[in-house]
């Protein structure tokens, strides 16, 4: 389902330049929930905006969909990848409401019966009609954050990319949030990344994890692997034990 | 010197607003030792409200009652402004979560930690120098005389929040309450900045208020916890027991909590109990 081979991101600024992804190769099949995990600055955003068009990359080879993407993206390839991101306060408009916000990737892509499918994307995401016309300011965050996956998934697309889409959220909603993530890939067999610096949400939605560090892909595990440490390099299993709390021996 | 040096009875704050008054602590008895001390909650629970309070921070709009607030001999409760300036930096201080918003951005941060030494304790410059340098070597900067001179813009997360702890700590007080300060690290700085903070309080025999939402860090880092649910305290225990909770929020907020130790097929979602609150 995508495919990619020595992707490299290099930011310039001025002089200066900024190797943000080094080399990553990856290989998700579909209907896979495929996890990246690092700490800030590692690249693991990076990775998810270069697949989306997002930030100019170079990579050997770059397949998504069936389809070898460019550095430019037309109107279909860019329906096939919807984008959840962190922070549900800022992604979505202040001054927009819900129908607003659902119904402009509607009349981007010129898909009809829009009424109904509104309806239906707020039912799948356990909204209610009365949500439909409010402004995100009345709404709380897991609610605003149902909102974005509402929107990314209205277009009806195969592949969900998740940038840490429950780290602004508390332990309960982000429940919710993951409950209703593990449940619409079930229904519309999506294939998804999923960004995150929480091992444990990772672990919880994804079969296999990516390890990022300093731009590189340290190693590929399988989510029984980092539950019970099976891992190779020494960067995976320190990030492993700091992720279990804090231990005053050492 | 007795061994308790926070001594809270039925706290009250509250906020009167057009749409009615909002209750953001209700009832909240606990005391403190020179101990770590866990605060859990999500948001909108009261715990930095509380938090606050303890440090006389809270708007002039707040209203805050309560039986019995002492710290260390002195009654908070008929504290006055000048009172709380003695206290403030000198015995108790706060360590907030983002250093980015509480650093003061045009002031190199050598001369903020050194300043509290200058306003608490009658430092000349030279000594205030001396002891922030000190101090910046007790969080673990590696370079402390190049980071004296630098502005907070050029610091890391990890070293930002370093600096405000030694900024907070510079003066030795005897009560540290740390507002989520590791929440917008990194887990392996994170895990940094507790065991210079877990130093520092046993060296010091400081008492230490931990206010976080991360169970994990919590129960791992603290001797007791209190959890907290809209604005009141729900259940007291020990921190190694939080697994064997009784109270039926604290086991729904575990249950809640992916683990990378306990997979569970399905999260549980929490489910409130108005009665909670009554």
């Amino acid at each position: 389902m995508i495919e990619v081979r020595n992707l490299n991101v290099v930011f310039r600024n001025g002089g200066t330049a900024m190797h943000a992804v080094r080399d990553v190769s990856l290989n998700i099949a579909e209907g896979e929930t495929f996890g990246i995990v690092g700490e800030s600055g590692s690249g693991k955003s990076t990775i998810l905006r270069a697949l989306a068009g997002l930030v100019p990359s170079t990579s050997d080879h770059m397949e998504i969909n069936g389809h070898v993407a460019g550095p430019k993206r037309n109107r279909d390839e860019r329906r096939f990848m919807q984008f959840v991101f962190q922070d549900p306060y800022g992604s979505l408009h202040p001054r927009q409401t819900v129908d607003a916000t659902l119904r402009e990737p509607l009349i981007i892509h010129k898909i009809a019966d829009k009424d109904v499918k509104i309806q239906k994307a707020l039912g799948d995401v356990g909204l209610s009609p009365q949500h439909r016309f409010r402004y995100p300011h009345q709404l709380s965050g897991g609610q605003r954050q149902r909102v974005a996956i509402a929107r990314a998934l209205i277009l009806a697309p195969p592949i969900l990319l998740l940038d840490e889409p429950t780290s602004a959220l508390d332990v309960s909603i982000q429940a919710e949030i993951l409950y209703l993530l593990s449940n619409l890939r079930k229904t519309y067999s999506l294939t998804s990344i999923l960004v995150s610096h929480d091992l444990a949400v990772v672990a919880h939605l994804c079969s296999r994890i990516a390890v990022m560090q300093f731009g590189r892909l340290v190693e590929v595990i399988s989510a029984e692997d980092l539950r019970s440490g099976n891992v190779r390099e020494t960067y995976t299993r320190q990030l492993i034990s700091a992720s279990k709390g804090f231990s005053r021996d050492k | 010197m007795s061994d308790t040096l926070l001594e809270v009875q039925n706290l009250n704050v509250s906020f009167p607003g057009r749409g009615g008054t909002t209750h953001a602590v209700r009832n909240a008895s606990f005391t403190l030792g020179r101990e770590r001390l866990g605060v859990v909650g999500e948001s909108g629970s009261g715990k930095s409200t509380m938090g606050r309070a303890l440090l006389g921070l809270l708007p002039p709009t707040a209203i805050i009652t309560a039986q019995k607030m002492d710290f260390a001999g002195s009654d908070l409760l008929r504290s006055t402004e000048s009172d709380w300036q003695a206290l403030r930096g000198r015995r108790m201080s706060m360590v907030m979560q983002d250093p980015k918003y509480s650093l003061n951005p045009v002031m190199k941060v050598g001369h903020q930690i050194g300043e509290t030494c200058r306003l608490q304790l009658g430092s000349t410059f030279a000594d205030a120098r001396k002891r922030s340098l000190a101090m910046l070597d007790a969080v673990k900067i590696r370079n402390p005389d190049r980071v004296y001179d630098l502005y907070p813009h050029q610091l890391s997360g990890g070293m930002g929040q370093r600096v405000m702890i030694a900024m907070m700590l510079v003066a030795e007080p005897d009560l540290l309450i740390a507002d989520e300060p590791t929440s917008a690290l990194d887990v392996t700085v994170q895990n940094e900045v507790l065991r210079i903070l877990d130093d520092l309080v046993r060296e010091r025999g400081m008492g230490l208020i931990f206010i976080s939402h991360n169970l994990t860090v919590v129960s791992s880092f603290c001797d007791r916890i209190l959890v907290m649910y809209g604005g009141k305290i729900m259940e007291e225990c020990k921190a190694s027991e939080l697994q064997k909770a009784k109270h039926p929020y604290t086991k729904a907020l575990i249950a809640a909590a992916p683990s990378l130790a306990h997979p569970r097929a399905e999260l549980a979602t929490v489910k409130r109990d108005a009665e909670w609150l009554e």
